[in-house]
């Protein structure tokens, strides 16, 4: 019996080509690995999130032009970034059960000669994970298991919620991200508040209130002596990394802590080496938790 | 919102406020909001800021604070964790009528936090919200990642004038931040 190989248009969006170059590449590591297959996706523009506070049309509407173009290619959508996701997710799932928002969307979508069919789906990284490579084949690769690290997760509010948009795991107290920590063989922490928001969306207008948001849930993370920080989302990634120094200097406190990709982690337990997953792009330096694995291992 | 507790006046209730708003996709079982709270108490920018309170918003709707709600510029603290919609009761969309406010705000208030209005732009030249330098370009070859795909943002720039938002990016005025 031949075994399909899961094929999967990569979603790259804006943020990562733009400064998180370190999530693409690992991320293409590890599921070039795994046997998934990524096509590049073609003249794809932004996801259309970043528009919807200011107008809904505009997001809709950006968001299906990416979908008209997975379907013209006649394949499902795969996402490094939880707003991507939980954008194209949504408006894939709205304009196929809606007559109404469809008709009105493919009224604008007409006037580039496109139409929305509804004949493909999205999945976030989590998801093609978990759903078509499967625990059993990730536990197959992993030659290196990370057994002396302590992690904590943070999965991003985006692949999960609204709970009854997404329908996939649990908003309250999500697992799948834990499980596929897990099959690296490092311990995955519970901490307070885990599933709450890393406050980024509103920094463009906000400081204050989202380094609150991080440095709480900083303080949660540490407080139960994880060693490092996992994340599937650009924008999580780049409030609890790139921002840590500053969250640091406002609250005169000191942290640390390194902040990985998943596909970092397990690219590391697969035995990748640290500069093939762009280790050393990471703001906050994962040096001491290096060679801690190194010492593991030997 | 204001920070001092204001007189309601009669006459700035727009009764028909709440029915304006509950036919726009997202907005539409604002009215079975019944201010039990569990979207405050829930909501992570609520700890942490001295005015930002999903109920007040959705109580301002239902009485028909039109100026008021629709000029108070803490509609943008909110970011869309959607926690409020899945623990909301009466199943209202909380977020999603904040979202719904915004939209409207910007055309009430001809004015729109700058952020937005620099990340349109941007879309507008590049099919991105970023303009990504040429030094990454050339990097993804350096480093053996494909050329990023080229976007057409004549398509972008249309898109805004069918769905009529040039205009209101044209007018809109931009603030900065949000205390």
């Amino acid at each position: 019996m031949t075994e399909e190989k899961p094929r999967y248009l990569l979603f790259l969006g804006c943020v990562i080509p733009y400064r998180l170059s370190s999530y693409e590449i690992s991320a293409r590591k590890v599921l070039t690995e795994l046997g998934v297959e990524l096509v590049e996706m073609p003249e794809y523009n932004c996801c259309g999130f970043p528009m919807d506070p200011v107008n809904h049309d505009v997001m809709l509407t950006l968001a299906a032009r990416n979908l008209c173009v997975a379907e013209r290619e006649n394949m499902n959508i795969l996402t490094l970034c939880n707003g991507c996701f939980g954008t194209l997710y949504k408006v894939n799932k709205t304009l196929k059960e809606d007559r109404e928002e469809r008709e009105r969307v493919n009224k604008y979508l007409n006037e580039f000669g496109m139409e929305f069919k509804g004949t493909i789906e999205v999945k976030h990284l989590v998801y093609v994970l978990a759903e078509d490579v499967g625990f059993e084949k990730i536990k197959n690769v992993v030659k290196k298991p990370l057994t002396n690290l302590r992690v904590a997760q943070h999965g991003g509010c985006h692949i999960v919620r609204p709970k009854k948009l997404i329908e996939k795991d649990d908003p309250e107290n999500p697992r799948l991200l834990k499980e596929l920590i897990e099959l690296t063989g490092a311990k995955c922490l519970d901490y307070m508040d885990e599933a709450e928001c890393c406050g980024n969306p509103i920094i463009g207008v906000n400081e204050p209130i989202p380094f609150q948001m991080a440095k709480e849930k900083l303080d949660h993370i540490t407080a139960v002596g994880a060693q490092a920080l996992i994340t599937v989302c650009p924008f999580c990634h780049m409030m609890f990394d790139m921002n840590q120094p500053r969250i640091e200097r406002a609250f005169n406190e000191k942290f640390s802590l390194p902040v990985l990709h998943y596909p970092q982690l397990l690219g590391l337990a697969m035995g990748f080496a640290p500069e093939e997953l762009a280790l050393s792009e990471l703001r906050v330096k994962p040096f001491d938790l290096l060679s801690q694995i190194q010492s593991g291992s030997d | 919102m204001s920070q001092t507790v204001q007189v309601i006046k009669m006459e700035e209730l727009d009764p028909k406020f709440k029915y304006e708003i509950s036919k726009i996709h997202g907005a539409e079982k604002i009215m079975l909001c019944y201010q039990c709270g569990t979207c405050t108490a829930d909501c992570p920018v609520s700890r942490f800021s001295d005015f930002f309170r999903p109920r007040k918003i959705a109580r301002m709707v239902q009485l028909g604070l039109k100026d008021r709600i629709l000029s108070d510029k803490d509609l943008w603290l909110c970011t869309t964790c959607y926690t409020c919609i899945d623990h909301c009761p009466q199943n209202v969309d909380v977020a999603n009528v904040v979202r719904v406010l915004r939209n409207l705000s910007i055309k009430h208030m001809n004015s729109m936090p700058l952020v937005f209005k620099e990340l349109a732009g941007n879309l507008m030249k590049t099919g991105f919200v970023y303009i990504i330098p040429e030094s990454r370009h050339k990097r993804r070859a350096q480093i053996g990642l494909p050329p990023l795909p080229k976007t057409k943002p004549e398509e972008i720039t249309k898109l805004f004038e069918i769905t009529g938002f040039t205009k209101l990016l044209e007018i809109a005025e931009t603030f900065g931040t949000v205390e």
